[in-house]
C-alpha cells in the first residue's frame, strides 16, 4: 500500500458497515490481502507503508504481528457476519512478507481459513524478495497452502539495481524461482523500467533475463518518483535525472514485444501473464470493483461500494486492535458518481476492456473518436457485446482515455 | 516666526497679497510626504495626538506603494515677520504618466519648493518636473532633504542644484523633514520669495480644476484654483469645456480636513462639491465660472487626457467578466484617463481593451483591480497607437495588433517620446547601447554635475512600453532615472507578427514590432511557447508568420505516456483523487483549435519578464 492515505470520513470504531455495504455480497467475490509492513532496508524508490527493524526500535512487534493481524482477521469475520463468504483470492503483501518465519505466514493463512473457509483452487500468493526465501522455506508456504509467489526482481542489471538500492545479487533471482516451482509454487516477477540511467538496452536483458526463468506471469512498472522518496530528492536535487516519459514509452513498447513475442499475454496495462489461467486474479478483483478486506497497517479495503484504510503505524495498529476496536483510519462511502468514475478508470486498464453497456451515453459517444485516434481497438467496440479496449498506443496514454470517456 | 499663527485667515476674505501656493516637487522617497507631515505639525492644523506618519497620503494604494497618485491642497496658517498668511500646499503626482496631471498643479502655483535628497541627488522625473515649473514661471526655491543622514552630501548637490537652476550654492535650503529642522525656515523663505497670486476680484468668476477626487460619500471632489472673481455656496457654476452646469453643493478648504467655507477669492484654492458621480464630469484643467454669469473665456492648458499604451485584460476565470466590467465602471468614477470597450480574443474570451496614460497607470489599474475586486487577471503585452495607411490611402487606427488591416499598406506611423536620461557617467555607453537597441535618436548630452549626465532621447513608445525601463534599471544597477513626454510620431517600417498553433493564429500572441525585430520576435515567443505549451496526444506545430510567411518554428513533439496513477495495490481512492486533480486542472486551459494551452502559459509568454516567466510556469 503507498503510504500516504487519502482524507476520508471518521471510520466506526467498532468496525461496522453500512447496510448498502453488505447487501447482495454474497453474489460477489471475496479476497483477503494480508499487508507486512516490514523491510530488512528501504529501497529510495519506495514509498509502500513499511518499516525497518531499526525504524521500529528492534523489531519487537515483527515478532508479535502474525497474532496482532489474526485479531483483525477475527474482526472481519464479525463484521460482515452473515456476509463473510470463502475468499476466493489471498494475497500477502508488502513490504516484505518474507521476512515472516514461513510459519507466520501459514498461521496468517489459517487464520483466514478458519474465519473465513477458501474456495477451492483459491489463489493464495505471497510477495516475496528474491533475497528473503530459501528452498525450505517457499516449500513449508507450499504446503501451507500457498499457491503463487511474486519475486520483486525489479532488474538483471547490477548499476540499475544499485540506483533502485536494491540488495539482492541478481543471480539470486533465478534460483529462487527454480526453488518455488520445486515447490510447486506458481510464479510472478516484478519488473521496473525507467530507472536514472537504464538503457534501452539494459531494459532487454531485464526483460531477458526474467523470461529466462519462464516465470507464469510478469508485472512491468515504469518508476515513479514518489513524493517524499529518497529518489525525490535525488531527483530535485538534480543528482539523478528524472525518469523520461518517452524514455518509459519505449521500454514499455518493447516489453509489450518481447513478452508477446514469449507468449505473454497483457490483461492489464502492467500486467502479462502465460495464458489468462495465470492472471493475479487478486489484483483483477481490485480492478473489476470486487469485494476485499485488507488485513494489517495502512491496508485498504472495499466492500459493496465502501472503502476504508487502516490507521499507518503498526504500533498503532495493534493498540486499536489490542483495546477491541477497529484499526480503520477513515472511509468513504462511494456515491453513484463515484463509483461510475472508479468503474471506468478502473476496468479500462484490463484486457477485456469497460463493456460499452456500462458507460454513459457522454462515454458512449466519445468511443468514434478514440476509435479514429488509435486509442481504443475498432474490432472491440463493435456490437452490442462491444467494449472499450485500449490499443497499444492507447495503453500509454490511459488517463487521456480515461478522462475522455468521462467527458472531461 | 513662530511656529503657529494664532488666527487663521477665513476663506473667502483674505487679500491675495497674503496668499502664498506652493508645491513641491520632489522624487519618490526623496521625502515629500514626511515633510509635508511636518509642515501640518508646524502650522497647528493636526495636532499631536491626531497626525500619523504620510498623513495626505489617503489612499491605501498610494501609502503601499509610496506613490501619490492623487494630488491634494492644503491650508495653513503661518505667521511671518507678525503678518499672518495663508499657506495653500498644492500635491503634485510623482509619475511621468501624470506629466499632465503635474503641469496643472503646477499652473494653480506661483512657487515650488524643489526637494532633493541631500544623499541621492536629483532624479530624471524630478528634473522634467523642475523644467515643467521654469516653464510656468514658478519661483523655485531649491532645498536638499535629509540632512540628517551621515551619507548626505549637501555640498555636493547643492552645487549639482544651483547649476540647473541658476542659483548660488549657498541659495539652497538644508532641511530634515524627519527632525523638522529647517522646515520652519523654509516656511519663512516661502512667504518671503514667492510672489503673491494676482488676478480681477470683479471679473466674472473663473477657476481652474487642477484635482478631481471621486469619494464614495461625496461624489466628486473638485480641487480648484480660483484666478478671478469668487465662487460661492449654492450658486450655479458651468464648465466651460462641456457647458455642463451644476449646483454648488459645498465649497471649501481642506485644513487638511474638508472645512465648508463663504466661497473662494482671487488666488485661494479649496474645494468644490456638485453632487456629480463621475470624475468625468469635472475634468482636470478645465474652467469653472459662474452659469448665470459666465467669463468669456476658459483658461488655457485644457487638454482631454489621451491614453498612450492599450492593453487587453482578460479574467482568467471567463465567469468574472461581468465583475470586471462593474469594477472598471468604479475605477472609472475617480479615474478621468481610464478608457476600455469590450473585446473578444478568441484565445482569452471575452475582456477589455483598457487604454492608460503610461505603464504605471497600467500597472496601479492592474493591481487595483485584482486586490480591490479580487479578480485574477491575464493581461496582454502592452500596445501603442498605430496609424496605417494603406494603399488606397484609407487610415485605420490600431491599439490592438489583432486590429492590424491586410492588405497593401503604404505606411505606419507610431507615436514617440522624448525622453530624459540621468546617470552616473560611467553608465552613458550601456544607456546608449540600450536606447540604440530600442532604437533611440540622441538629442543631446549634458553633464549635471562632474559625476552625471543628463541624456536625452527620441524613442519610439512602443520601445519604452516593453520592459525598457526595467532593463535600463538592471544595467545602470539602478542609478539610472527615466522621464518620458510623447512627442508627435513618426513613419517606421513595422510589420506584424503572428504566433499560430497548429496552424491556428493565438490573436493574444500577435505583435507590432520593426521589421529588423520581427524574427528575434517570432524565435523568442515560439521559443517560449515551445517551453511553456505541455505536450498533447498530437504534435503541435508553432509558428512564427509575417502575413503568410512563416518566420520561425518550433514543435511540441506529441506524449507517449500520461499513464501516471498508481498501478498497483488496492488504494484506489488516491487513484481516483489523482484523476479528480488532473481533471481541475483540464479546467484551467484554454482550448486554442484542438490545443490544450494552460492559462499559466499564456501569463508566462505574455509578462516580459521571460525568464521568470518560464521558471514560474515550470514550478506549476
Ligand atoms: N533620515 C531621513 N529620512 C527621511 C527624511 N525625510 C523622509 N525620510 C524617509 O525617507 C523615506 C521616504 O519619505 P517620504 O516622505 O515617504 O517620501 P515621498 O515619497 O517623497 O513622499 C521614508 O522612509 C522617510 O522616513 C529625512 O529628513 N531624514
Ligand atoms: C508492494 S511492492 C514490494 C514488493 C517487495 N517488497 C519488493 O520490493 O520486491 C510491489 C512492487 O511495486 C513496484 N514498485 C514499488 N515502488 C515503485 C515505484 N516507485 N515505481 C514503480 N514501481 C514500484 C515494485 O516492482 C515492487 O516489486
Ligand atoms: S523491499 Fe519492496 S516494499 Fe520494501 S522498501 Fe523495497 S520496494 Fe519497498
Ligand atoms: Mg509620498
Amino acid at each position: 500500500m503507498p503510504s500516504t492515505l487519502p482524507d476520508g470520513d471518521p471510520a466506526p470504531a467498532d468496525g461496522s458497515l453500512p447496510d448498502s455495504a453488505l447487501a447482495g455480497a454474497r453474489e460477489r467475490s471475496f479476497g483477503v490481502y494480508l499487508h507486512v509492513p516490514f523491510c530488512a532496508v528501504r529501497c529510495g524508490y519506495c514509498d509502500f507503508n513499511t518499516y525497518t527493524a531499526t525504524e521500529l526500535g528492534g523489531g519487537g512487534s515483527q515478532a508479535a504481528f502474525a497474532a496482532t493481524a489474526a485479531l483483525e482477521v477475527e474482526l472481519a469475520g464479525k463484521v460482515l457476519g452473515a456476509a463473510a463468504r470463502p475468499a476466493a483470492t489471498v494475497f500477502v503483501g508488502g513490504g516484505t512478507p518474507t521476512l515472516l518465519p514461513p510459519g507466520d505466514l501459514a498461521a496468517l493463512l489459517d487464520a483466514v481459513r478458519a474465519t473465513f473457509g477458501l474456495e477451492p483452487g483459491a489463489e493464495v500468493t505471497t510477495e516475496a524478495n528474491p533475497d528473503s526465501v530459501t528452498p525450505e522455506g517457499l516449500a513449508a508456504l507450499a504446503a501451507a497452502g500457498f499457491t503463487r509467489v511474486s519475486f520483486g526482481m525489479q532488474s538483471a542489471v547490477p548499476t540499475v539495481l544499485a540506483v533502485l538500492e536494491r540488495t539482492h545479487d541478481p543471480d539470486r533471482v533465478p534460483r529462487a524461482v527454480a526453488w518455488a516451482r520445486q515447490a510447486g509454487l506458481d510464479v510472478s516477477l516484478d519488473l521496473i523500467y525507467g530507472a536514472p540511467g537504464e538503457s534501452l538496452d539494459d531494459w532487454r536483458r531485464s526483460l531477458d533475463a526474467a523470461l529466462a526463468c519462464a516465470p507464469d506471469h510478469v508485472s512491468a512498472y515504469a518508476l515513479i518518483v514518489e513524493e517524499g522518496t529518497r529518489l525525490a530528492g535525488q531527483v530535485r536535487r538534480g543528482t539523478l535525472p528524472a525518469p523520461d516519459d518517452d524514455d518509459q514509452a519505449a521500454k514499455y513498447e518493447l516489453a509489450d514485444d518481447v513478452l508477446g513475442a514469449a507468449g505473454y499475454g497483457w490483461y492489464e496495462v502492467s500486467n502479462w501473464a502465460r495464458g489468462a489461467q495465470h492472471a493475479c486474479l487478486h489484483n483483477l478483483a481490485y480492478w473489476r470493483g470486487g469485494d476485499w478486506w485488507g488485513v494489517g497497517p495502512g491496508a485498504h479495503s472495499h466492500v459493496g461500494g465502501v472503502r476504508w484504510w487502516n490507521v499507518k503505524h503498526p504500533t498503532a495498529y495493534a493498540q486499536r486492535l489490542g483495546a477491541g476496536h477497529s484499526p480503520a483510519h477513515a472511509r468513504e462511502v462511494l456515491t453513484e458518481e463515484d463509483r461510475y468514475v472508479e468503474d471506468v478508470l478502473l476496468r479500462s486498464r484490463l484486457a477485456e476492456g469497460v463493456a460499452l453497456r456500462r458507460l454513459r451515453p457522454q462515454g458512449l459517444e466519445a468511443v468514434p473518436s478514440l476509435v479514429a485516434d488509435g486509442l481504443l481497438a475498432a474490432g472491440a467496440a463493435q456490437g452490442p457485446g462491444g467494449a472499450a479496449v485500449l490499443t497499444r498506443r492507447g495503453r500509454l496514454l490511459a488517463d487521456a482515455v480515461v478522462h475522455r470517456l468521462l467527458g472531461a | 516666526m513662530s511656529p503657529k499663527a494664532m488666527n487663521a485667515l477665513a476663506p473667502a476674505a483674505t487679500p491675495p497679497e497674503l496668499i502664498r501656493n506652493f508645491c513641491i516637487i520632489a522624487h519618490i522617497d526623496h521625502g515629500k510626504s514626511t515633510l509635508a507631515d511636518r509642515m501640518l505639525q508646524l502650522t497647528g492644523i493636526v495636532d499631536e495626538r491626531a497626525m500619523r506618519a504620510q498623513y495626505l497620503d489617503r489612499m491605501d494604494i498610494e501609502r503601499e506603494r509610496g506613490i501619490t497618485i492623487k494630488s491634494q491642497a492644503v491650508r495653513m496658517p503661518w505667521e511671518s515677520a507678525g503678518t499672518t498668511y495663508a499657506l495653500n500646499m498644492i500635491d503634485t503626482p510623482g509619475h511621468v504618466d501624470f506629466t499632465y496631471e503635474v503641469s496643472r498643479s503646477l499652473a494653480a502655483c506661483e512657487g515650488a519648493v524643489l526637494l532633493v535628497d541631500a544623499a541621492q541627488g536629483i532624479e530624471a522625473q524630478t528634473l522634467a518636473n523642475l523644467y515643467l515649473a521654469m516653464e510656468n514661471e514658478l519661483t523655485i526655491i531649491p532645498v536638499l532633504n535629509k540632512i540628517d543622514l551621515p551619507a548626505a552630501q549637501p555640498d555636493l548637490f547643492a552645487e549639482e542644484l544651483a547649476g540647473l537652476i541658476g542659483c548660488q550654492p549657498e541659495d539652497c535650503l538644508r532641511v530634515s523633514g524627519k527632525t523638522g529642522e529647517g522646515v520652519e525656515h523654509l516656511l519663512d523663505e516661502i512667504v518671503r520669495q514667492m510672489p503673491p497670486p494676482v488676478g480681477d476680484p470683479n471679473a466674472p468668476a473663473r477657476a481652474m480644476i487642477f484635482d478631481s477626487v471621486y469619494d464614495t460619500y461625496r461624489g466628486v471632489v473638485t480641487y480648484v484654483r480660483v484666478i478671478d472673481g469668487k465662487l460661492s455656496p449654492r450658486e450655479r457654476i458651468a464648465m466651460m469645456s462641456t457647458k455642463a452646469t451644476h449646483e454648488l453643493l459645498e465649497i471649501g478648504v481642506s485644513s487638511p480636513e474638508p472645512t465648508p467655507s463663504d466661497g473662494l477669492g482671487v488666488g485661494e484654492v479649496g474645494y468644490l462639491i456638485t453632487g456629480v458621480k463621475d470624475v468625468r464630469q469635472s475634468k482636470v484643467g478645465d474652467t469653472v465660472t459662474n452659469s448665470a454669469k459666465p467669463a468669456a473665456q476658459a483658461l488655457g492648458g485644457y487638454r482631454d487626457p489621451k491614453p498612450m499604451v492599450f492593453s487587453g485584460l482578460y479574467p482568467i476565470d471567463g465567469s468574472d467578466y461581468p465583475l470586471l466590467r462593474d469594477a472598471l465602471d468604479k475605477l472609472k468614477l475617480n479615474d478621468a484617463a481610464l478608457v476600455y470597450e469590450p473585446e473578444t480574443s478568441a484565445a482569452l474570451g471575452f475582456g477589455f481593451r483598457i487604454g492608460f496614460l503610461g505603464l504605471l497607470h497600467l500597472e496601479i489599474v492592474r493591481e487595483r483591480l485584482e486586490r480591490e475586486f479580487n479578480l485574477d487577471l491575464i493581461s496582454t503585452a502592452p500596445s501603442v497607437v498605430y496609424e496605417v495607411t494603406m494603399e488606397d490611402r484609407k487610415v485605420v487606427t490600431v491599439t490592438n495588433p489583432s486590429e492590424y488591416p491586410v492588405g497593401k499598406v503604404a505606411e505606419v506611423r507610431e507615436p514617440v517620446v522624448r525622453a530624459t536620461v540621468l546617470a552616473p557617467k560611467d553608465y552613458i555607453g550601456t544607456i546608449m547601447d540600450l536606447c540604440q537597441e530600442r532604437r533611440g535618436d540622441l538629442q543631446g548630452m549634458d553633464y549635471l554635475s562632474e559625476n552625471r549626465v543628463e541624456l536625452r532621447y527620441r524613442l519610439p513608445l512602443a520601445e519604452i512600453v516593453f520592459d525598457f525601463f526595467d532593463n535600463l534599471k538592471s544595467r545602470t544597477r539602478g542609478y539610472a532615472s527615466l522621464d518620458y513626454d510623447v512627442d508627435g510620431e513618426q513613419a517606421a517600417d513595422l510589420v506584424k507578427v503572428d504566433i499560430l498553433l497548429q496552424g491556428e493564429q493565438v490573436d493574444a500572441f500577435s505583435a507590432i514590432v520593426h521589421k529588423d525585430k520581427a524574427y528575434a520576435y517570432g524565435v523568442m515567443m515560439a521559443g517560449k511557447l515551445k517551453d511553456l505549451i505541455p505536450r498533447q496526444q498530437f504534435e503541435v506545430p508553432i509558428q512564427a508568420a509575417i502575413g503568410a510567411r512563416i518566420i520561425a518554428r518550433e514543435n511540441v513533439r506529441a506524449i507517449r505516456k500520461d499513464v501516471l496513477a498508481k498501478c498497483y495495490g488496492g488504494d484506489i481512492t488516491r487513484k481516483r483523487k489523482l484523476l479528480e486533480k488532473q481533471k481541475e486542472g483540464k479546467k484551467r486551459m484554454k482550448m486554442v483549435g484542438r490545443v490544450e494551452v494552460p492559462q499559466e502559459a499564456f501569463i508566462a509568454a505574455l509578462s516580459s519578464d521571460a525568464e521568470a516567466a518560464g521558471d514560474k510556469a515550470a514550478k506549476k
